[in-house]
């Protein structure tokens, strides 16, 4: 709050659906009181003896805790050569989260693509029997990624890509995609890659670009032969937050990109959205105010950012936007969307993206 | 062939007093026959002659059946070249008579040979052939050479099509009856050869099935099988024969089969089964049903609804795991590959036990829930993996399915469906999953009481550890949702509390030892275990009595006296070195009820107190325990208190009087005068007792008929040592145990109140 003062009042664009923006200044207030998050309960480490085993128990409530802060993971960059990381990017990747895989190989990607292969096309003719190893249309690789790793702990990432020829077409001919998954780990929980045993592979974030019908087939094949459950994360208004301020204090060289917050206002007959976007200039001058240590964001600060925007939104318009629901939120580092999707847009920063949603993945997965 | 034995069976026939193998009927059977066949004139003098004469004419006429169809056989051992029907009368009667006996009794093996090699030798025609097959219903087994010789008639194919669909499903339906069948697996490409042939494809496929091992997948196989789909279509037989070949080598072919799972194959037995049901009665006795229950892991028919196709409501299906193996080590891993049994074939709990040292886990291991078969499989792996999946699973979907708290909609069916399997799982495995046990912590707080009877069958799975956040996390919430709900939940709750406190000591009792061995990280000490189990002992006692106080009803007193039941007897009965006395809440109003059930319950449960400690007390001197005995002298000067009141009560017609509880039931005598109830002393004894005042009654109503009036203080003396031993007669079984335990008569004819109890000196705790 004491650095406050010392930001220069820059232009602000305020846009509500139908309305025209107009130039207003912005002003830190902090008058009102946002309503706090569901109420932060410790969190319990407890161990179990079973009969066959130690097994890890995180005794989260069933209200999942937030955490008061986070840590900065350091930024690797990523070389530029390669090409299926600038592939990742500026594409609409659905969240899965993932529970640990059994007996998952790195040195069989051969043999898991041609028995994927051969599923997938068995599927789409049912009845008809599908021999694994020969060429198909539908043609399943597997690779992996290691550039983004977060630390030695993590497991290399997994790509999966769909491709297909058409039905009569040369040799020559390009092969169309039809989707792309990855399975990945940037940062994982430390406490808990370091309990499992060796069978497992811990990937819990699973990302997807695609059609649904290949997704199902995909996941249903993991499902039977490594013995994993797949479910949908979903990222609540909490977290958006969270992203907002984290994301807009990552540095970019070039592209500056607006802020954007998507809110969204249940009444009849439609639902009224709010666009609130910010110039990615004073976002950033108000984080740098906001922000104190280098590797670490505390709740508190979030709280402010999103405060001081909501403060300044009110004074416009007199609309408490902390009563609205936060569905979507753009960054120039990249955007993410409650309903678990998430686009990628800034190369550097892409190990800071996936390791808070690889830590948003493990929460949800009841180990 | 034939006819060496042919000559050696009419050697035999000559001696016609020999006892006939065939079964031995009864007495007046053999009248009936020897009656239709008239060959029995004289009369009965002795036994023995005229059972020799039954023997005989039983004899005479199985040998004149055996005759004949020794007779047939040898006609039709040298049939040669193309016979004729029409006219034949020889050729009929030998088929009649193989027909007869076929359908009855079953045909030797050796006519098995003769008669199925020459019904595909195509010497007859198509009738006399069908006719043939028909009736080639085996009295013991097929020999495999048997089945060998007619495969290569098969192939030569001197028969007719219809003959040849007629013999494939004749081996269809004997499969099991072949004695071995090496060389039939050997000649398993011939067979294959016949898939081409249109009219044979389906039962060829059968066959298949049937005699299809891992070896026998091959690729050029597969391939081969594919391309007649390719030409044939969806065909529903060749779907059936991919599936074996998908389970035994998922790596080479790969199906998807559409949601509706219809049969395969078509029944080809419908033929036969009638007479071969007739022949395996007459030959074996009745036909033991025998344990082939069917465990086995069923073909779930695939819901029609849609579904997410990550809804983890789906239950996996067992299925084998896919073992890929590089191309390049497939040779020497050959050999090691149809070691595995694959899971999909587990049906019967006899195949479990011939292949478990071979038998692999399916691929999802949430799989297990539904079959007994594998839940006694992984009972006996100590491999930490196998549960590591299963609680990775369960707990995602026990969270995302089941908790009624993350505002998702959920199929109440389906959940419901789901805890109970877990719950059998669990009464199953005798033990209980963690994840669910977290489960329950996350949601026992939120509960609304939905699922009632599912989430209280899970709680009393939950594991005995020394963990200090049971209270809050468990006891808090249940007893906030105890108070405020009906008289059945209540009931359930501690119906359900009870079987915890069973499963724990019954744990207890097993591998408390090991516990204090291990080096456990939680410091789980013997001492934390035991007071875990006093905390839900105290807990139980504290709701039971405000439950009392709150409504007085018999069935939740009932229930609480089960529970205490367990408690009565658990150092005797499980080595737990702890006991607990119900509280006064729960004592005196089950002293003071109305039902003879809880006060004979209640009797029966102070006599166990009473063994528990007196044994506490000898083991604290004699035997130096390892155990720490939580018993204190309060413990004993308690349950003397108790004891007093009760023998007060019933016995001495001292109630009121003799209870020195600070809890009890001690009243001055003249409060009791203000009461205006005369006799008030006597009006709790074993007969003006409100329980056992109707028993009371009824044993005077015996004794001096129902006219006269009765007065109950006519009860005394000799009358009374009856009126007890009516109601020990009447199941007063604990109040029988209690009162000769208790209560040390002077005289076996004393009066009421001349009588001594017993009690426990009390002895102070080192």
């Amino acid at each position: 709050m004491s650095g406050a003062s010392n930001v220069k009042r820059r232009k602000t664009v305020v846009r509500v659906s139908g309305e025209s923006s107009s130039r207003r200044q912005m002003i830190h207030e902090d008058r009102l009181d946002t309503p706090t998050a569901a109420a932060t309960t410790t969190r319990r480490n407890v161990t179990f003896i079973t009969q066959h085993g130690i097994t890890s128990a995180r005794r989260n409530t069933p209200f999942r805790q937030v955490p008061s802060k986070r840590k900065i993971p350091p930024n690797t960059p990523i070389l530029e050569e390669h090409s299926e990381v600038s592939f990742l990017l500026r594409k609409q990747w659905t969240l899965y989260s993932v529970t640990p895989l059994y007996k998952f190989s790195y040195t069989k990607f051969k043999d898991y693509s041609k028995l994927l292969s051969a599923y997938i096309t068995a599927e789409k003719q049912k009845g008809l029997a599908v021999e694994v190893g020969i060429d198909l249309n539908v043609k399943v690789t597997f690779s992996s990624l290691s550039e983004l790793k977060g630390n030695e702990n993590d497991q290399r990432a997994v790509f999966i890509q769909i491709t297909s020829r058409p039905e009569f077409s040369t040799p020559n001919n390009e092969e169309t995609v039809l989707w792309t998954g990855w399975l990945c780990c940037t940062f994982g929980d430390t406490e808990i890659l370091s309990c499992l045993l060796k069978e497992f592979t811990c990937l819990p974030l699973f990302l997807v670009n695609g059609r649904e019908i290949l997704t199902a087939m995909v996941g249903t094949w993991f499902q039977k032969t490594f013995d994993c459950c797949f479910s949908r994360l979903v990222i609540n208004a909490r977290d958006l937050t969270w992203m907002a301020a984290m994301w807009t204090g990552c540095k970019l060289e070039n592209h500056m990109a607006a802020t954007e917050f998507l809110f969204s206002v249940p009444s009849s007959p439609y639902n009224l959205d709010i666009s609130y976007a910010i110039h990615p200039e004073d976002a950033r001058a108000l984080w740098e105010s906001i922000h104190k240590s280098q590797d670490e964001v505390t709740e508190e600060e979030v709280n402010l950012f999103m405060n001081c925007l909501y403060s300044h939104f009110f004074r416009h318009f007199k609309i408490y936007l902390s009563a609205t629901r936060l569905v979507k939120v753009s960054t120039a580092v990249a955007s993410a969307h409650c309903d678990g999707k998430v686009t990628l847009l800034s190369k550097e920063n892409v190990i800071r993206v996936l390791a808070l949603l690889t830590e948003l993945a493990t929460n949800q997965i009841q180990y | 062939m034939g006819k060496q034995k042919l000559r050696r069976s009419s050697q035999r026939l000559i001696k016609p007093e020999q006892q006939p193998s065939y079964g031995k009927g009864d007495l007046s059977a053999r009248l009936r026959n020897g009656k239709e066949r008239g060959d029995i004139t004289e009369k009965i003098t002795t036994q023995k002659t005229h059972q020799d004469k039954c023997h005989s004419a039983d004899d005479q006429a199985e040998a004149s059946e055996h005759d004949l169809l020794e007779q047939a056989l040898q006609y039709f051992g040298k049939v040669e070249g193309h016979v004729q029907l029409k006219g034949n009368d020889t050729l009929l009667k030998h088929l009649n008579t193989v027909e007869r006996v076929g359908t009855q009794r079953g045909l030797p093996p050796e006519g098995i040979d003769i008669l199925l090699s020459l019904a595909l030798s195509g010497k007859f025609v198509d009738t006399v052939n069908s006719r043939l097959l028909k009736c080639l219903i085996p009295s013991s087994v097929v020999l495999e050479d048997t089945v060998v010789k007619a495969v290569s008639w098969f192939c030569v194919g001197q028969c007719t099509a219809s003959t040849q669909v007629l013999f494939i499903r004749w081996l269809i339906t004997m499969f099991d009856l072949i004695d071995r069948k090496e060389k039939l697996h050997a000649l398993y490409g011939c067979f294959f050869c016949f898939l081409q042939d249109e009219r044979l494809c389906p039962y060829i496929c059968h066959f298949l099935y049937l005699l299809t091992k891992k070896e026998s997948v091959k690729p050029f196989r597969v391939r081969k099988l594919l391309d007649l789909q390719i030409r044939v279509g969806k065909q529903p037989h060749l779907q059936g024969l991919l599936l074996l070949y998908k389970v035994y080598c998922p790596e080479l072919v790969s199906l998807a089969l559409p949601t509706r799972v219809k049969t395969f194959f078509k029944n080809s037995e419908s033929l036969w089964k009638a007479q071969m049901m007739t022949v395996r009665r007459k030959n074996l006795g009745s036909p033991s049903v025998g344990l082939q229950v069917d465990f086995g892991i069923k073909q779930v028919p695939l819901q029609s609804k849609k579904r997410k196709w990550n809804s983890l409501m789906n239950l996996p299906i067992s299925s084998s795991t896919v073992s890929i193996v590089s191309q390049k080590v497939v040779s020497s891993l050959y050999l090691h590959q149809d070691e595995a049994f694959p899971v999909e074939q587990l049906q019967t709990f006899t195949q479990l036990v011939q292949n478990i040292h071979r038998l692999e886990f399916p691929a999802q291991m949430g799989s297990v829930l539904q079959s007994p078969l594998l839940l006694h499989y992984i009972n006996c792996i100590k491999d930490d993996s196998v549960f590591l999946r299963l609680n990775y699973w369960m707990a995602q979907v026990l969270h995302e399915e089941c908790a009624w708290y993350t505002g998702n909609q959920h199929n109440e069916m389906e959940v419901r469906a789901f805890l109970d399997t877990i719950a059998n799982a669990q009464q199953f495995l005798q033990e209980g999953f963690s994840n669910c046990e977290e489960f329950l912590y996350k949601s026992i707080p939120h509960w609304n009481g939905c699922y009632r009877s599912q989430i209280l069958q899970l709680l009393s799975w939950i594991p005995l550890t020394a963990f200090s956040e049971m209270e809050q996390l468990l006891y808090e919430p249940l007893g906030q949702i105890f108070f405020t709900s009906s008289l059945y939940f209540k009931c359930s709750v501690i119906e359900s509390l009870k079987k915890m406190l069973q499963n724990w000591l019954s744990w207890h009792a097993f591998y408390a030892d090991q516990v204090s061995i291990q080096d456990s990280p939680m410091n789980t000490t013997l001492s934390g275990l035991v007071n875990t189990v006093s905390d839900l002992i105290n807990f139980v006692g504290r709701i039971s009595t405000i439950a009392l106080h709150i409504t007085s009803s018999s069935l939740l007193l009932h229930f609480i006296l089960d529970f205490y039941e367990i408690v009565c007897d658990m150092y005797v009965k499980y080595a737990m070195p702890l006991v607990v006395l119900p509280p006064a809440g729960v004592f005196y109003p089950a002293l003071l009820s109305m039902e003879s059930v809880n006060l004979n319950h209640l009797c029966y449960i102070m006599y166990r107190y009473r063994k528990n400690l007196v044994a506490a007390k000898e083991n604290e001197w004699t035997k130096k325990c390892k155990l720490r005995l939580n018993i204190s002298s309060k413990t004993f000067q308690e349950y003397n208190q108790y004891v007093l009141a009760m023998v007060g009560c019933l016995w001495t017609s001292q109630a009121f009087q003799k209870d020195s509880h600070p809890q009890g039931i001690f009243m001055d005598a003249k409060v009791l005068m203000r009461t205006g109830v005369e006799n008030y002393r006597n009006s709790f004894n074993i007969v003006h007792h409100p329980a056992l005042m109707g028993h009371a009654v009824l044993f005077l109503q015996q004794g001096f008929g129902e006219e006269k009036t009765l007065n109950l203080g006519l009860i005394k003396g000799k009358l009374w040592n009856w009126y007890v031993e009516y109601l020990y007669k009447r199941g007063m079984h604990g109040l029988k145990v209690f009162i000769e335990s208790s209560i040390r008569r002077i005289s076996s004819s004393a009066q009421s109140h001349s009588s001594l109890s017993e009690s426990c000196p009390s002895v102070a705790q080192k």
